[in-house]
């Protein structure tokens, strides 16, 4: 199975550890076998560890180390936040993060859905089972 | 980042005299932890090259000198003069860095582990900002590439915090990237 996903200029990445967890950064340089520089329109740019970075699918097009604007100039371009937020890697992420900010009523609201939801789950499979039987 | 190493201008003189009312200044640029170091290494140098003791000399100046630009990548090559187990050698490396005080971490770490030289037995001579056209080793001239790209070939797996560390895990992990 070849490789999908390269350390390029202009990768997106997901930081896994440390200060700037679940940021999405892009990688603007090479600095040597074990670190990048990145940049993110929120933050300083900075060198990373790779073994910090988890390479997504996403790619933007710039040239080395452009500075602050045309990077955000790209990553709007690319239209990175929308990609990110589609993508099915994405959109868990998005859901662990509102199922950890609930509070005990919502979770009770979510408690009623689920059960509702399986109600009429059961109901469509009774009805399926009552027609082949 | 933080670093071990810092960079200090030291600046110092011997003691004016009746002979000499006006002794030459000299000025240092040196690499060390803290402060005291620094100056106590700048008297070391100075006993070596000029006929001046910490005695008979003064401090004038010590100034922390940071990176001006550390966003930027660049390349280093350092001369240095190390001590082995059999004699005194000269030696230049290079470094790729956004600091030249990484770029000195980096060089006592990897003289440390290449060599068995400690940090005490190391001196820099020299410290210089090469242009990528001038640099002599194969493992810096590799990434001068403005079209780099190569894949993480070994993805390591580990927990976002270290409070998450566990010693057993439910299943073995996915190491591909």
């Amino acid at each position: 199975m070849p490789f999908k996903r390269y350390v390029e200029i202009g990768r997106i990445a997901l930081v896994n550890y440390g200060k700037d967890y679940g940021k999405l950064v892009v990688i603007v340089d090479v600095i040597d076998q074990n670190r990048a520089l990145v940049d993110a329109p929120d933050m300083v740019r900075g060198q990373m560890n790779f073994k910090r970075l988890t390479l997504t699918d996403i790619k933007i097009d710039i040239k080395r180390v452009p500075n602050k604007k045309t990077l955000i100039a790209a990553m709007e371009a690319a239209d990175v936040k929308s990609k990110w937020e589609n993508s099915s890697w994405g959109r868990k992420l998005i859901v662990q993060k509102k199922r950890a900010s609930l509070n005990d009523f919502d979770r009770f609201k979510v408690m009623l859905a689920k059960i509702k939801k399986a109600g009429v789950v059961r109901q469509e499979l009774a009805k399926l089972k009552k027609e082949t039987a | 980042m933080s670093y071990k190493f810092h960079q200090f201008q030291v600046v110092g003189r011997a003691l004016p005299t009746e002979s000499d009312e006006q002794p030459k200044i000299y000025r240092m640029k040196l690499w060390a932890t803290n402060e005291v170091r620094a100056k106590s290494k700048f008297w070391y140098y100075l006993r070596k090259l000029k006929k001046v003791k910490k005695s008979n000399g003064q401090m004038l100046a010590i100034n922390e000198i940071f990176e001006k630009n550390p966003t930027t990548i660049k390349n280093y090559g350092i001369w240095l003069r190390y001590q082995s187990r059999t004699g005194y050698h000269n030696m230049y490396k290079e470094y790729r860095d956004t600091t030249l005080n990484g770029s000195i971490e980096q060089m006592y770490t990897e003289m440390a582990s290449r060599h068995r030289v400690r940090h005490h037995c190391i001196q820099v001579i020299k410290t210089a900002t090469i242009p990528a056209k001038l640099c002599k080793r194969e493992s810096t001239k590799q990434f001068h590439n403005s079209k780099i790209k190569f894949p993480l070939v070994f993805k390591k797996v580990r927990p976002p915090t270290r409070k998450l560390k566990t010693t057993y895990k439910a299943s073995r992990p996915n190491l591909f990237v």
